[in-house]
């Protein structure tokens, strides 16, 4: 009876789930559903050199997002700990082969530990992964107003134009750094 | 905010992170796999997430529905005609999610299952986080 939480679960049964954190959110608190603002957060409440962008009541603004975030570290837990799937990720074969060509070898886990252990740190593309990967996920999300959940879950279940450029631009930079910058990495 | 809200975000949160983990959005092979179009498993997740976002909006607002606390739910509209701002910012952070194969919620997701590296790109967020804020006067919007 536990094994549905030990297995993997199919796009049709995670996705509307997914989709359901926006009403609920919306529901419970006229909240809009957007994981990065928690980092803008985070500035705020250290707001070194007194910059503008962080000037606000991040309290105020952002207490419930950091309590859902919280939440989400600790599922986090259950979901990739507790009740972690013990066997490797049914990948498409052509996607394994890709990436075997690429060098990665390690296939066991959610990410390969070719380049997400802390001995990969002290490698190239390990540090260019890891810290180039990082800030640009920030840099962009703040620079765009929204990541993956704010844009292309919120906005475009409110049908936002901006949030479908915003998601044109997630896949043209995903497609750039997949297709032509990632194997100059790797070489 | 009273404990109870606290409670509230919290649940709604761990069943956000584990549906994350459960679904393996938070892996970077299954980023690579979406960004090679060889399967079509995350193309199902966030299509179904925003059909039914898509619907559940649009009953909130027909029905001019209100939140717990009663009041009237607005959701912000977002400028499209800043377009640049959109394009470029959304293609830096297009490269940022192939390159780490983790998104914001992800990042966090990953972390809490034990995977502790993940503080290092977190921590390098915050600074890009930073970085937007300092220079955000200087770029196009």
């Amino acid at each position: 009876m536990f094994d549905i939480l030990y297995q993997p679960w199919p796009w049709y049964v995670a996705g509307p789930i997914i989709g359901l954190t926006v009403p609920l959110l919306l529901l419970l608190g006229g909240k809009m559903f957007g994981v990065s603002a928690n980092l803008r957060h985070a500035c705020a409440a250290c707001n070194f050199g007194n910059v503008e962008f962080f000037n606000y009541d991040w309290k105020t603004a952002g207490r419930w997002n950091i309590t859902f975030l919280a939440g989400s570290v600790l599922g986090g837990f259950l979901g990739g700990y507790v009740f972690a799937n013990p066997e490797p990720i049914a990948l498409a074969q052509s996607t394994i082969a890709d990436l075997q060509a690429w060098g990665i070898q390690d296939f066991n886990g959610l990410v390969p530990d070719d380049l997400f252990s802390w001995s990969s740190l002290g490698t190239l593309p390990g540090l260019i992964v890891l810290i180039v990967g990082g800030f640009l996920v920030g840099f962009g999300a703040r620079y765009a107003g929204g990541c993956t959940s704010g844009h292309a879950i919120s906005g475009l279940s409110d049908l936002q134009l901006a949030s479908l450029i915003a998601v044109i631009g997630f896949f043209i930079g995903g497609l750039l750094m997949t297709w032509f910058i990632y194997p100059i990495i790797l070489s | 905010m009273k404990f109870s809200e606290y409670l509230k975000y919290l649940l709604i949160g761990t069943a956000f992170g584990f549906v994350l983990m459960k679904s393996e959005v938070v892996s970077w092979f299954r980023i690579q796999e979406m960004f090679r179009f060889d399967a079509f498993h995350m193309y199902g997740i966030i299509g179904l997430a925003v059909v039914v976002g898509i619907i559940s909006v649009q009953i909130i607002k027909r029905n001019n529905m209100k939140d717990a606390q009663g009041n009237p739910i607005s959701i912000p509209p977002k400028d499209a005609s800043q377009v640049k701002r959109y394009l470029i910012g959304g293609s830096m952070f297009g490269l940022g999610w192939a390159l780490l194969g983790a998104c914001p919620g992800p990042m966090f997701a990953l972390l809490g299952s034990g995977l502790t590296i993940m503080i290092i790109p977190i921590l390098a967020a915050l600074a890009g986080t930073y970085t937007y804020g300092l220079l955000r006067d200087k770029l196009p919007h």
